[in-house]
């Protein structure tokens, strides 16, 4: 008995060091991981978004709450003026959500460019939502506003032919990005005040 | 009779050298080994490991009652293995992409459990040290030397650079599987024929 009690507490100890230590590490570490996964993972579709702004934009980032939910917005400075945000927003597809980066230009509420981050589509088709440009570049220079939908659903979006669901899962998450742009578009202006030296 | 510290240390280096003389660990030998830098990479995360759970374990060998070492050991393992995986994350995050899930097997590395079962739990701390110092310096260099070997045939490069500029026929079985193991094969036969001199 007394050697099973002795098991047990040094497990206990054994396992509540660890648990300790982890979670020091994991503190430490934890803003610096959040940028390289941005850097390596997100960074190439934002600076893609927010070409020519003079400014590293997973530096300039801030959150906001949307729903108990943070959202990391990316700011784009262009000839001095932080006027451009870019922020991601997922959609239903065939296979699972469809990751949406989409950049926006808060004078004139227009889309500057829509890029598809993550998918888990049928390759060759519903992933040509993130290969074949065309389908993405509809979207730039449109008002952002929270009805985006493909053609056969009476919309302005040309569908990627084959890939109805995957096109609607892009603009269903455009449509859910305008939702939020609407929302917080005060604060939005308030936050990218800050970036404008 | 009990060797210097510089035995132990030296030991790891040629005469118990993983993984060509105790043969442990192959998974991530044959996985990873693909170019020198994923070699080294690999080699001295496991390195890190080694020498913190055999220290670890060593110092702890009194008072881990025997009936439960295997579990101890893999809780210290799990939690130094965590720790490197968040040290890569946070600092060399393109290497932790392409070594992707061997660095959280390296848990159940034969090696590191290996060592800690035959050497650090019987004994004292600097003898560990070394131990699991000149292991994992000897498990780097031989993955590092596979790594080299394979990615001079196989790519044509060294740590990315192109050796034998744009004429070269690349070897290419060598970067795939099979030819992780006839590269090992030979490599073992090679040091083999020089040992028994």
């Amino acid at each position: 008995m007394r050697e099973m009690i002795k098991m047990v507490v040094i497990i206990t100890i054994l396992c509540a060091f660890s648990g300790g230590l982890l979670a020091a590490v994991r503190n430490g570490t934890k803003d610096k991981i959040e940028y390289q996964q941005l850097k390596f993972v997100k960074g190439p579709a934002i600076r893609e978004i927010l070409k020519g702004s003079s400014n590293d934009p997973i530096v300039d980032r801030f959150k906001l709450k949307v729903d108990d939910a943070e959202k990391s917005f990316f700011v784009g400075i262009f000839d001095g003026n932080a006027d451009t945000v870019a922020f991601e927003n997922f959609g239903k597809g065939f296979g699972g959500d469809i990751g949406v980066m989409l950049g926006v230009n808060v004078k004139n509420d227009k889309i500057v460019a829509v890029g598809v981050t993550t998918h888990s589509e049928t390759p060759g088709v519903g992933s040509k939502a993130k290969t074949d440009l065309k389908f993405a570049a509809q979207f730039a220079g449109l008002l952002l506003n929270e009805d985006f939908k493909v053609k056969t659903d009476g919309g302005q979006v040309d569908a990627i032919s084959g890939a109805t669901v995957s096109s609607r899962g892009v603009c269903m998450a455009v449509s859910e990005a305008g939702k939020i742009y609407k929302q917080l578009k005060p604060r939005l202006i308030n936050k990218l005040s800050e970036f404008n030296k | 009779m009990a060797k210097s510290i510089t035995q132990e240390f030296v030991k790891g280096l040629w005469d118990e050298i993983p993984p060509f003389r105790l043969v442990l660990g192959l998974c991530p030998v044959l996985a990873v080994t693909t170019t020198v830098e994923n070699g080294l990479g690999m080699g001295l995360a496991t390195t890190f490991v080694l020498v913190c759970s055999n220290m670890l374990v060593s110092l702890l060998r009194d008072i881990i009652p025997s009936k439960v070492r295997i579990a101890c050991f893999i809780v210290i393992i799990a939690t130094f293995v965590t720790v490197v995986e968040l040290l890569m994350q946070a600092f060399t995050y393109p290497l932790f992409l392409k070594l992707g899930i061997f660095i959280p097997l390296i848990v159940v590395n034969c090696i590191v459990l290996g060592r800690s079962e035959a050497f650090a739990f019987k004994n004292p701390v600097m003898p560990s040290l070394a131990d699991g110092l000149g292991i994992g310096i000897g498990f780097t260099l031989s993955l590092a030397a596979l790594g080299a070997v394979r990615e001079i045939l196989g790519s044509g490069t060294f740590f990315n650079i192109s050796l034998f500029g744009p004429s070269f026929q690349p070897f290419s079985l060598m970067v795939e599987a099979p030819g992780a193991f006839i590269c090992l094969g030979l490599m073992l036969c090679i040091m083999n024929l020089v040992g028994n001199k």
